[in-house]
């Protein structure tokens, strides 16, 4: 099983970050011969995920892995630490990479686009830098590369290289900038002059000598200062984004970039504020609301959207918040389910989004009003796009229904009835606004008159674009019958834990 | 009354500061404005030699049957602050010199427009 | 013999090696022999920088003449620290300045160019070393008027208006050291700055010393160019030659920053000038401001060296800001800026330099579709940029970090978040660069095949800036030390002075 043995332990962390590194560098160096190109992308992809899974294996095992890189400021270093919510992001990131670059090589080549080595090579700089937030040891080491994942994929957004494109970039670069400098690293500065230390610990790095009123600012400022998790009004960026070829959406707008964003969120909850500290706070209340609010305004939002890609973005932006509120919810089974939706939402999103670029590139179709009776030509896609759907609404048997159970669970263990009536609107709204595109796919036609169909009548995407749709629909069912390995993982974290307390919980329900 | 003449030399001082000032604030013409450059100078070399004067004091010469001497430090300071002046006032001239052929005159506002109609 | 004159090499070096430079006048000739001049000069700040970090503080008497009544040059931590970087940049602008004046100097001049750098050299590290106040004057006149020089060798005419209008500023505000100094001089009768330190303490109410500090504030403001005395800045970085601008972004204010923490914690004590005088809020004010106005101004300029220009005068702001928190971190925090402010600054000037050098323009316009035909200077500049931003891995994040640290030591809060906020402007000003040179199609009238990456002399030097400058951002150890240690000195040294001076009244 464990193909990197001969590696000493630690060093996996530093080959995790290097190995999407060094493969950036390869695919610049073999820009000018596309299939050796995308050789490289795929054989990197595959490696990262086997280092990834090595360092899952030692977790498991309750191997500690740490690694100091450097000391930019004195007593405060780059530094790494394997942590189970980290590797889970990693998991997950890595995994989705190999599926995207499939996915890519179809898309790309089938929609024809300019500077693909460009493309690949910030992607793969983009997940190296994703590598190195999941396994940070401290804020600073988080924030070193929170900025270089919102660079690295500044070129990504603008890669059409339009004025759309570039109006994109500027909101997204803008607002992503914007928020980390003026209030994330004010944020953590505050933490270290309050703290004297930076470093994740299980239980957090405050006690009841700070302030709460110091504390509640610093959550807000964290909060927001983490522009990536969308939370409203700073969510415009993500919208934004989506001026970027599908396979950038797919993975890194719906899972590499707004997955660190949330992961920063829940770690910071962990690790910096500690559960039991956060449920004191003054604002905890305030931004849950404000959560709660995210997620039914951008639901409703979406239901306006036709352009499939802006439905989906937020529809995004409400899954996240699903995230925040879990993680801000300050009890174990909330924060349980946070962590587990960041993988599910994973999953089933990028069904959706790779349905989307699927349904660009074979028909070039990207209004939902034009996909009425696309079932007939796209009949694959559809299915894996109601798959996805299905999974992100959290109804059996997909995998979304876990994290939205655990939500609901924290919820009622929180006492906080809002939030589960929240959850509950907001499936109903999901179900709005996402289910009606495959149903009339499949259901209506354009014409209006009904012929038998025939495979004939297909006109499918590319192969590679099929498989990896398929691989991750088939992902939503599997994480259903076997979140084992996760929630195994989650329960690892300190602090945190799917069991609840059933008399509080049958409490609230009763 | 006696503050006035009391002073004299810091009024002096004084007088030709704000004048030079002057002169380099508001002049037109780059010439006058390094003359009033050098009055403005020639004022701080007043200031330095006035205060190396000592009330009886002779000049700083070894002379028997002399003890009170002023103080030569400030007056050799100037030496050297007189040398700075003239090389910024020559430095100042070539570039007027080099202004003019440039742009055919050294009065700012003139050349101002010449540099605005571009 | 030779260890024992070493403090004076730095200075005597480039000072006599000048005019043999002239004499030479072949340009490739001249230019061998000043950059090895100056990398000499180099060498000997390097040792006189260790020396310091063993030794803590060098004195030599010029001449012979004991202290205070002879010229003393005096070498502690924070003047070696500074010292170095100067040199060290001096050096490589050298380097850069082959290829780049061969366009924007004529060839006749270019024995002058290297004549009126090592000059300025000579200047800045005079300036430096000096332990005597009047004698720092001097040196500064030296510099300033080898700068004055250097501004107005562009072919550009409108170089001469600008360097006129800088040697006017200038000499006011030398001229105002100059009557400061007189101030003190007339009150304590000496020009050692050590001894003027103890003897300022004993007179501390009177008001000839309070004049003399306003005025000698007034004219280090006016060469530190901090708002609103500035006005002459941006001309003459504008209009001056690229390696020259590079050269003076990267060293001649920061010098000007070095003798105002001189002047305020060595020779008047941070006691008398910070709570007597109350200049905290005064600098703190004018930093603020400075920060804003001028980060805006950089927004809206259409030329890249104006644009930079502006936020050089910004940057100024950050190390100014630094001093005013009055403690230890802040003034480390102002201290690292100068050297990371250098290096930064310096690669950006030379990556304008380079396109100027191509391209023979540097509004924004011409940097159009420059990301791909010079692909090795853009990167140069938007690592750079990215520097300037404060984005981390590069020196601009380990400045912000610690001003940021210094302000919030003092639960300086909305001073925190004003700084962080204002290098947000620094987003947009680079930003509106970067995005032009990346993301935009070079102007169809341009032939593309003309445009090629500079020269190797250019990059060279350039890049060993932006190396270090990451460098400097992930390993930390040699600049936060020597400005821990040197902000630490000057602390000490000004309490020191405070204590003797209270023997002396006793």
């Amino acid at each position: 099983m464990n193909l990197w043995q001969a590696v000493e332990p630690s060093q996996l962390i530093s080959l995790s970050i290097l190995i999407p590194f060094i493969g950036a560098l390869l695919i610049v160096a073999t820009g000018k011969h596309p299939n050796i190109r995308e050789a490289v992308t795929l054989i990197t992809a595959t490696v990262l995920f086997s280092v990834v899974l090595a360092i899952t294996d030692y977790t498991f095992h309750g191997v500690e892995l740490r690694l100091n890189v450097a000391e930019p400021i004195p007593g405060l270093g780059i530094s790494f630490e394997v942590e189970p919510l980290g590797v889970l992001f990693a998991l997950v990131a890595s995994f989705l990479w190999i599926i995207t670059s499939i996915y890519a090589i179809g898309y790309m080549r089938g929609h024809n686009e300019e500077n693909q080595t460009r493309f690949f090579c910030c992607f793969a700089l983009a997940i190296s830098s994703v590598m190195a937030i999941c396994f940070s040891g401290n804020l600073l080491t988080l924030f070193i590369f929170y900025e270089v994942l919102t660079l690295s994929t500044y070129p990504l957004v603008t890669h059409a290289g339009n004025d759309a494109a570039k109006k994109g970039g500027r909101v997204y670069l803008g607002i992503l900038l914007s928020t980390s400098i003026a209030f994330l690293l004010l944020a953590i500065l505050g933490t270290y002059s309050l703290t004297g230390t930076l470093d994740f610990q299980a239980g957090g790095i405050f006690d009841d000598s700070h302030s709460k009123t110091v504390l509640s600012v610093l959550l807000v400022l964290f909060c927001y200062g983490i522009g990536k998790a969308a939370i409203m009004p700073f969510h415009r960026w993500l919208p934004a984004a989506m001026v970027a070829p599908t396979p950038v959406s797919a993975l890194l707008h719906a899972v590499a970039v707004v997955k660190a964003g949330v992961f920063s969120i829940l770690k910071v909850v962990i690790y910096i504020f500690g559960l039991d500290e956060l449920k004191d706070l003054a604002t905890t209340d305030i931004m849950l609301y404000i959560g709660a609010a995210t997620i039914l305004i951008s639901s409703c939002i979406a239901m306006t959207k036709d352009n499939l890609k802006a439905r989906l973005a937020y529809s995004t932006v409400s899954q996240l918040s699903y995230i925040v509120v879990g993680a801000l919810l300050a009890s174990s089974i909330a924060s349980a389910g946070a962590a587990l939706h960041i993988a599910t939402h994973a999953v089933g999103k990028i069904t959706l989004f790779f349905c989307a670029g699927a349904i660009m590139v074979a028909s070039h179709k990207k209004n939902i009003s034009d996909m009425v009776g696309l079932g007939r030509q796209m009949p694959i896609t559809m299915a894996a796009f109601g798959i996805g759907a299905i999974s992100i609404i959290g109804l059996p048997p997909m995998a979304g229904t876990w994290s939205k159970w655990y939500l609901t669970i924290g919820a009622l263990e929180a006492d906080k009835l809002f939030i589960v009536a929240t959850l509950m609107i907001s499936s109903l709204l999901n179900i709005a606004y996402l289910l009606p595109i495959p149903v009339k796919a499949f259901f209506n036609t354009q014409s209006g008159e009904s012929k038998p169909w025939t495979w004939a009548e297909t006109q499918e995407a590319p192969l590679p674009i099929l498989i990896a749709l398929s691989v991750t629909s088939v992902g939503c069912l599997a994480l259903f019958f076997y979140p084992d390995p996760l929630i195994d993982l989650i329960n690892l974290i300190p602090g945190v834990s799917t069991h609840a307390d059933m008399t509080i919980s049958l409490e609230g329900e009763g | 009354m006696n503050f006035i003449l009391d002073y004299y030399n810091y009024w002096i001082v004084v007088f030709l500061m704000m004048a030079g000032f002057y002169i380099v604030i508001s002049a037109n013409n780059l010439v006058k404005k390094i003359v009033g450059l050098n009055v403005f100078q020639t004022s701080v070399f007043m200031l330095y030699i006035s205060m190396g004067k000592v009330s009886g004091g002779t000049a700083p010469i070894l002379v028997d049957g002399v003890t009170l001497y002023s103080n030569p430090l400030p007056h050799v300071l100037i030496l050297t602050a007189i040398v700075v002046g003239v090389a910024t006032t020559s430095v100042g001239l070539a570039l007027i010199v080099r202004i003019k052929r440039a742009y055919g005159t050294v009065e700012e506002n003139e050349f101002k427009n010449q540099d605005d109609a571009i | 013999m030779f260890e024992q004159h070493l403090i004076a090499l730095p200075i005597l070096l480039p000072l006599i090696a000048a005019p043999i430079t002239l004499i030479l006048g072949h340009s490739r000739l001249s230019w061998m022999f000043a950059t090895a001049i100056s990398a000499l000069a180099c060498y000997f700040s390097w040792h006189l920088l260790t020396a310091t970090l063993t030794e803590s503080v060098l004195s030599y008497a010029v001449g012979g003449w004991s202290p205070p009544w002879g010229i003393e040059l005096r070498v502690d931590v924070a003047n070696a620290f500074v010292l170095l970087a100067v040199s060290a940049l001096s050096t490589l602008v050298l380097i850069y300045s082959k290829d780049s004046i061969e366009k924007e100097i004529e060839s006749s001049k270019h024995a002058l160019y290297y004549t009126a750098h090592l000059l300025c050299l000579a200047g800045l590290s005079g300036i430096l070393l000096t332990g005597d106040a009047f004698n720092l004057f001097v040196f500064l006149e030296i510099s300033s008027l080898a700068t004055y020089t250097l501004v107005s060798l562009a072919s550009d005419r409108r170089c001469l208006t600008a360097a006129f209008r800088y040697l006017i500023m200038g000499t006011i505000g030398a001229t105002f050291i100059l009557i400061g100094v007189g101030m003190l001089y007339m009150k304590t009768g000496t020009l050692n700055m050590l001894d003027l330190a103890i003897r300022i303490d004993v007179y501390e109410s009177s008001r000839t010393i309070n004049t003399g500090l306003a005025f000698i504030m007034v004219g280090v403001s006016i060469k530190l160019a901090l708002f609103p005395l500035h006005m002459w800045l941006p001309a003459a970085y504008t209009h001056a030659p690229s390696a020259v601008t590079a050269f003076l972004a990267s060293t001649a204010t920061k010098v000007a920053f070095y003798v105002m923490i001189r002047f305020i914690f060595t020779i008047f004590g941070l006691n008398y000038v910070f709570e007597e005088m109350g200049m905290d809020l005064i600098l703190m004010v004018l930093a603020i401001v400075a920060i804003f106005k001028c980060s805006y101004m950089a927004t809206v300029q259409s030329n890249v060296k104006t644009v930079l220009a502006y936020s050089s005068v910004a940057q100024i702001g950050y190390m100014i800001l630094g001093i005013s928190l009055v403690s230890v971190t802040g003034l480390m925090a102002g201290l690292i800026h100068i050297f990371n402010h250098a290096l930064m600054k310096g690669a950006l000037f030379m990556a304008v330099g380079a396109v100027f050098y191509r391209v023979g323009s540097v509004e924004i316009s011409a940097f159009k579709g420059l990301g791909k035909q010079m692909p090795f200077t853009m990167a140069a500049f938007t690592i750079a940029g990215l520097s300037i931003i404060g984005v981390p891995l590069t020196v601009g994040f380990i400045s912000k970090w610690y001003l940021v640290t210094a302000a919030l030591e003092q639960q300086h809060w909305i001073l925190a978040a004003l700084v962080l906020v204002g290098s947000l402007l620094a987003v947009v000003y680079m930003g509106r660069v970067i995005e032009a040179a990346y993301f935009q199609k070079p102007p169809a009238s341009q032939d593309s095949n003309q445009v090629k990456e500079a020269p190797w002399l250019m990059l060279l030097p350039m890049w060993i800036l932006v190396l270090a400058n990451i460098y400097f951002g992930i390993d930390t150890s040699l600049t936060t030390e020597a400005a821990s240690s040197a902000s630490e000195w000057l602390f000490q040294t000004s309490s020191i002075a405070a204590a003797n001076s209270a023997e002396v009244s006793q």
